[in-house]
């Protein structure tokens, strides 16, 4: 009898340890389930409820990502409205208290920064617009960073136990993160003042990051996508200004910007809209690449 | 003494210059950032409940008589009828909802439609859920349309086609929704697996009459899981039960006077569904495909009563109904939809008068009745929606062609929509 409680003892605490082996992330986009990484390495399992390939504002609430959701110890997600097609939705059916709104285990990375495009006032005449502003916080890399700040801090809260161990991580991420910070200022360089059109919203923060001026967004509206009539229209608006380039967003077709290509002479920039996180990709890699991408044009 | 408060003070010093210094550090991460704290722009009517409000509306064509419809093997009830030829509001929806506090959400979803001319107003869901229960655990309350099958949880503004699946409209009246309390479960594993059970009061059709505890009761299983990046699938099997049922079906006019099929005796019903999406890397917005399977099986076995009947008549009724539907609908750009739907119902209804039972509608007379469904939706965004739908219905002995000409719209808030 006592042996078989000794037994039972150890198998539990082997059913404790094991669940307290990492803390679950649940990221609803690439780019925070990479930052996670960054930040919390092996003591983090870190899923992400995307792929640099799908539009986050439409998401269907699958089966697996209520499952996933579930087990969350943490969900990092950009919030303003991003997510309010599908998120809400997957945290109800979860069953997962600590994931919750206003829960130490619900982290929005939109909350920490100061959004750009807050409308002052709303109607759905204007597309996907959100009335906490852009929520596409990521395209800077100086977001980033107080994202950053933000969420080791987070992740201190959820696993007091190794607090330290996140700070010291975080440290060292910011250290090498301001160091690539002044690299791709000195490469960006060449890029303030240049005139571009972009197909959504989406770049906003990194445009401004870059000092590039939008002359027009090939959308008419967020989330709509342009009629030949309107396209003439962003073509003749543009037709006294030199364009240099068309920066265009991988989930979505890229035919408008090709068309307006055809037509102004101007170099379409295809930019992946996030880390390829599952392909194993750093947010370094991904700025070194955007960066890349838009200095190769001009 | 001295030397001690000495080596104590410069301890202190330098434990101070740490501070200073990551407080520095901390500093200059503050001054670069706008706002460290989160940055909430909170006014008066962020409080209020998100509202939405459905649009709904069909111009409907039919050969037959769409009064004549029948459901040869089916007494219908609920909602069974068909749309009034030509222009109809169809049902217009109010929708709130919002997270009452960090332990509930709440939802309730008023329903206007006409019948007959007169304006009927329907609470068709008024519901709280939890949120802190944890572990997998949420407990549902109040009227909800219940868990079982798949298309049954979807508000019809949702639904892929303008009506309801043959076997849907012949068991529920097209769907079936109650006043009382669910209890589900999500196991905590990579593949979902969703366990639940519902209690109801048991008025609503196709159960009915007053039972003063439990009328009716559900339980349901939910799997579902992805296949690589581009696939998705989820599958149930659900089981509904009912006892001493006293459930009226729609008139039937006979000779001026209303005589009225009642069931009274016990039923369950078990069903299955398969559900499959594709999207070319999960990118949902620009492509997708779903197909859909529903089965279900009735078994029920009580009396049968011609209500204003004179004499009464009536039979004993022993009842096997069973159908399915199967439907795909191939969404091949971002703004333009087109599906097909397949549907088909059978029953084996016996009882001691033959003749009431074919008064009531329970009469197949060895006709299986069949539907075949096309129909090419625009939708110029997720808000807006117009859809054409033709049906070849052979629901019974006279073939009807029918065809809808249907919009939906969504003003407000507008809530995600289940998988």
């Amino acid at each position: 009898m006592k042996f078989n409680r000794n037994i039972l003892f150890i198998m539990l605490l082997a059913v404790v340890t094991e669940v307290q082996a990492s803390i679950e992330v649940f990221a609803c986009e690439p780019e925070w389930a990479a930052l996670a990484k960054e930040l919390g390495g092996d003591r983090l399992n870190v899923y992400s409820a995307t792929t640099s390939m799908q539009d986050p504002h439409h998401i269907q609430a699958r089966p697996s990502l209520i499952a996933k959701a579930r087990r969350a110890d943490l969900l990092v997600c950009s919030g303003a409205e991003l997510e309010s097609g599908w998120l809400p939705l997957l945290l109800r059916k979860s069953g997962n208290a600590s994931i919750q709104p206003n829960q130490p285990g619900n982290f929005m990375a939109a909350d920490f920064i100061e959004k750009r495009d807050v409308p002052e006032k709303m109607d759905r005449s204007m597309g996907d617009v959100h009335t906490e502003g852009n929520p596409h916080i990521h395209t800077s890399p100086e977001n980033i960073l107080l994202v950053a700040d933000a969420l080791y801090e987070r992740l201190g809260e959820i696993d007091a136990e190794n607090r330290a161990d996140y700070l010291a991580r975080y440290q060292s991420f910011e250290k090498q993160w301001r160091q690539s910070l002044e690299q791709w200022k000195a490469k960006a360089a060449v890029l303030s003042g240049a005139n571009i059109v972009t197909h959504h919203t989406y770049w906003t923060y990194l445009n401004e990051w870059a000092d590039m001026h939008v002359l027009a967004t090939l959308e008419p509206v967020p989330g709509v996508s342009p009629s030949s009539s309107y396209l003439a229209k962003v073509k003749k608006q543009l037709s006294h200004q030199e364009l240099k380039m068309i920066l265009h967003v991988s989930y979505v077709s890229d035919r408008p910007s090709q068309w307006l290509a055809e037509q102004t002479g101007a170099a379409v920039v295809a930019l992946p809209a996030t880390v390829d996180y599952q392909g194993g990709q750093t947010l370094s890699q991904w700025f070194d690449d955007l960066i890349q991408r838009l200095v190769g044009v001009i | 003494m001295c030397s001690q408060s000495i080596v104590a003070y410069s301890a202190t010093e330098e434990e101070l210059e740490k501070k200073i210094e990551s407080l520095e550090q901390r500093l200059t991460v503050v001054e670069k950032s706008p706002t460290s704290q989160p940055a909430s722009q909170t006014s008066a009517n962020s409080f209020n409940p998100a509202i939405s409000v459905i649009l709904e509306g069909a111009y409907a064509s039919y050969k037959n008589n769409p009064e004549d419809y029948e459901l040869p093997g089916y007494a219908l009830g609920g909602e069974a009828e068909l749309a009034s030829e030509g222009f109809s509001l169809g049902h217009s929806e109010i929708i709130l909802s919002s997270n009452i506090d960090d332990k509930f959400f709440g939802q309730f979803t008023l329903a206007l439609a006409e019948h007959d001319g007169a304006t009927e107003l329907e609470i068709e869901e008024a519901f709280f859920e939890t949120l802190s229960l944890d572990y997998g655990f949420t407990i549902r309350g109040g009227r909800f349309y219940s868990g079982i099958g798949y298309l049954n949880q979807q508000h019809r503004h949702a639904w892929d086609f303008y009506d309801a699946p043959l076997i849907y409209r012949g068991l529920f009246g097209n769907q079936y929704l109650d006043d009382g309390l669910r209890l589900s479960y999500v196991v905590p594993a990579d593949l979902y697996v969703e366990l639940g059970t519902e209690v109801f009061a048991g008025g609503k059709y196709p159960a009915g009459g007053n039972h003063s505890d439990v009328g009716s009761w559900t339980a349901f299983v939910n799997v579902g899981g992805d296949i690589g990046v581009s696939h998705s699938w989820q599958s149930g099997v659900s089981y509904w039960a009912a006892d001493d049922i006293e459930r009226e079906y729609g008139g039937h006019d006979h000779g001026g006077v209303g005589e009225v099929p009642q069931f009274t005796g016990d039923s369950q019903i078990i069903g299955f569904n398969a559900i499959y999406k594709w999207a070319p890397y999960g990118n949902y917005r620009e492509q997708n495909l779903k197909l859909q399977f529903e089965y279900f099986i009735r078994d029920e076995e009580g009396d049968l009563v011609l209500l204003n009947s004179s004499p009464l008549e009536s039979s004993s009724l022993n009842s096997k109904q069973d159908g399915w539907y199967a439907q795909a609908v191939w969404q091949f750009v971002r703004t333009w939809s087109v599906g097909l739907r397949l549907d088909m119902v059978d029953s084996d209804n016996s009882g001691s008068d033959a003749a009431v039972l074919k008064e009531a509608g329970l009469a197949s007379a060895g006709h299986e009745p069949k539907r075949a469904s096309i129909m090419a939706q625009w939708q110029p965004s997720e808000y807006s929606r117009i859809r054409l739908q033709y049906n070849r219905d052979e629901s019974y002995q006279l073939t009807d062609d029918q065809v809808y000409l249907q919009y939906t719209f969504s003003m407000g808030a507008h809530g995600a929509h289940q998988y």
